[in-house]
């Protein structure tokens, strides 16, 4: 057992360390998620009105195709020089590469949201203090990086990665995105009604719809995933 | 383990493997004693780099057993990962990490300690300690295989496979690799190097086998005492396949 997670972690801290050294992933995804925003605030020039409808399509229309480059870029530092083949030679089950690299696409995607959400706030003028949109954050972010583990894994050995990911991602994270949306659409809905914009707002009765369903994803995700992954990197 | 199990560090049986509808593996068996440098020689396509990738576990064969160590693929294949050592045609490093980050990184993969003490020892023993610090990127081919064959040797594996590590090896490195190969054998490791290289084949290994079209069709012990013999067998194989 403390080799499987020594594995998971040297997989983690080896990919920080590259990531560190190359700035790849956090560049290209953080830049590409903040012109998406910049991009959909000035065309649309919101209203207030319009604001709490629209925005959350925006952010995680930025958080997943930013996220689709990130996770393209995860594989293909594996698959250059085969390197996916020195992780499989490792004496552990194919499951603890898929949360070894699960876990650095997890952390890259939340390093971009952490930069790209105060700025969100701030382009679409909500209140700064939607703390309660966090669990909403870290809960499709896992479900999206365990399905765009799997997936990066299975297109980074076919000739056109960039273009196969998001067909094969996109049609199986289109509900974790949705309720994604909706969960941050209601609560963002719930701060800007608040008498203040420093006003705490907590999980109301329609967000229980949302997050449990967010909870679920996860779980059969984290379930089915690592078991796909295995099959997948076997010839 | 039983007394076969110790007498043969891999044992093949009926190994077979296909790619779509083109056979690459036919009924493959195999036992290659504890201590045996096996060299696994056949002309291109003959099969021998799908071999070494399924004794390495990274390829599943369609059907057959192989168990190396007791280890059987499969059912053990995390465990039966620990105990070999592989040198594959890509060097399995890097390039944005130093060759010590990359050796460090294997040790933590393989769960191993004294780590700083096994990166500098398999790096000397390829002549890489001064070169540890450099990134892999920044080296030439030549000496990526180096480290590539010093990685391999991180865990000190009971068999360690060899797909033709002479590639892009100066004489120096040539020697180094000689000498590791050597050394494993006495010290009662297993060694099955794949290479096109008779000559090397013959004065390294102590058995020889021969790949044609999938199929062993040849697999004796190298006679010291008449090495012609193994050449013999290697023109009649290899050349007749031509």
């Amino acid at each position: 057992m403390r080799s499987y997670f020594g594995v998971v972690f040297a997989i983690l801290a080896k990919d920080l360390l590259l990531e560190l050294r190359t700035k790849d992933i956090l560049v290209t995804t953080l830049v590409f998620g903040l012109l998406v925003i910049v991009v959909f605030n000035f065309a649309l020039d919101p209203t207030p009105a319009m604001i709490a409808t629209v925005a959350p399509g925006i952010l995680w229309v930025s958080f997943t195709f930013g996220g689709v480059l990130g996770l393209n870029r995860s594989f293909s530092i594996e698959s250059s020089h085969g390197n996916l083949q020195g992780l499989m030679l490792a004496p552990v089950g194919r499951d603890a590469i898929y949360f070894g690299k699960f876990l650095s696409n997890f952390l890259f995607m939340v390093g971009v949201e952490v930069v790209i959400f105060p700025l969100f706030l701030v382009l679409f003028n909500l209140p700064l203090t939607v703390y309660s949109v966090i669990p909403v954050l870290i809960l499709a972010t896992i479900a999206i990086a365990a399905v765009g583990t799997v997936f990066s894994a299975m297109a980074v050995n076919t000739r056109s990665r960039e273009v196969m990911l998001p067909l094969l991602f996109f049609p199986v994270v289109v509900p974790v995105i949705i309720a994604a949306a909706e969960a941050t659409g209601i609560l963002l809905r719930d701060a800007v009604s608040a008498d203040g914009a420093s006003t705490l707002r907590l999980i109301g009765p329609d967000v229980s719809t949302w997050i449990p369903m967010l909870v679920v994803f996860d779980a059969v995700f984290l379930v089915i995933c690592p078991a796909a992954f295995s099959f997948i990197i076997e010839d | 383990m039983t007394s076969t199990e110790e007498q043969f560090a891999v044992q093949i049986r009926g190994v077979n493997k296909s790619f779509g509808r083109t056979p690459v593996l036919r009924s493959i068996d195999l036992d290659v004693p504890q201590g045996t440098v096996l060299s696994l020689l056949g002309p291109n396509g003959s099969g021998k780099t799908t071999l070494i990738r399924v004794l390495s576990t990274l390829t599943k064969p369609d059907a057959g057993e192989v168990r190396i160590g007791g280890a059987s693929i499969g059912r053990q294949s995390a465990r039966l990962r620990r105990l070999i050592g592989v040198v594959g045609h890509d060097p399995l490093l890097y390039d944005d990490l130093t060759a010590r980050e990359n050796l460090r990184f294997v040790c933590r993969m393989f769960d191993l300690d004294r780590v700083d003490e096994r990166v500098h020892s398999v790096a000397d023993r390829m002549g890489m300690a001064p070169d540890l610090d450099r990134k892999i990127g920044a080296m030439s081919h030549g000496m990526k295989k180096r480290f590539s064959i010093a990685r391999a040797l991180l865990h000190d594996p009971l068999v360690l496979l060899l797909d033709e590590p002479e590639t892009g090896l100066d004489q120096e490195a040539l020697s180094l690799l000689d000498s590791v190969i050597v050394s494993r054998s006495e010290s009662g490791r297993t060694v099955i190097m794949t290479t096109h290289n008779l000559e090397r084949a013959v004065a390294l290994g102590d058995r020889m086998a021969i790949l044609a079209s999938g199929r062993v069709a040849y697999d004796e012990t190298i006679d010291a005492a008449d090495p012609d013999a193994s050449r013999r067998a290697y023109i009649q194989h290899v050349g007749a396949n031509r």
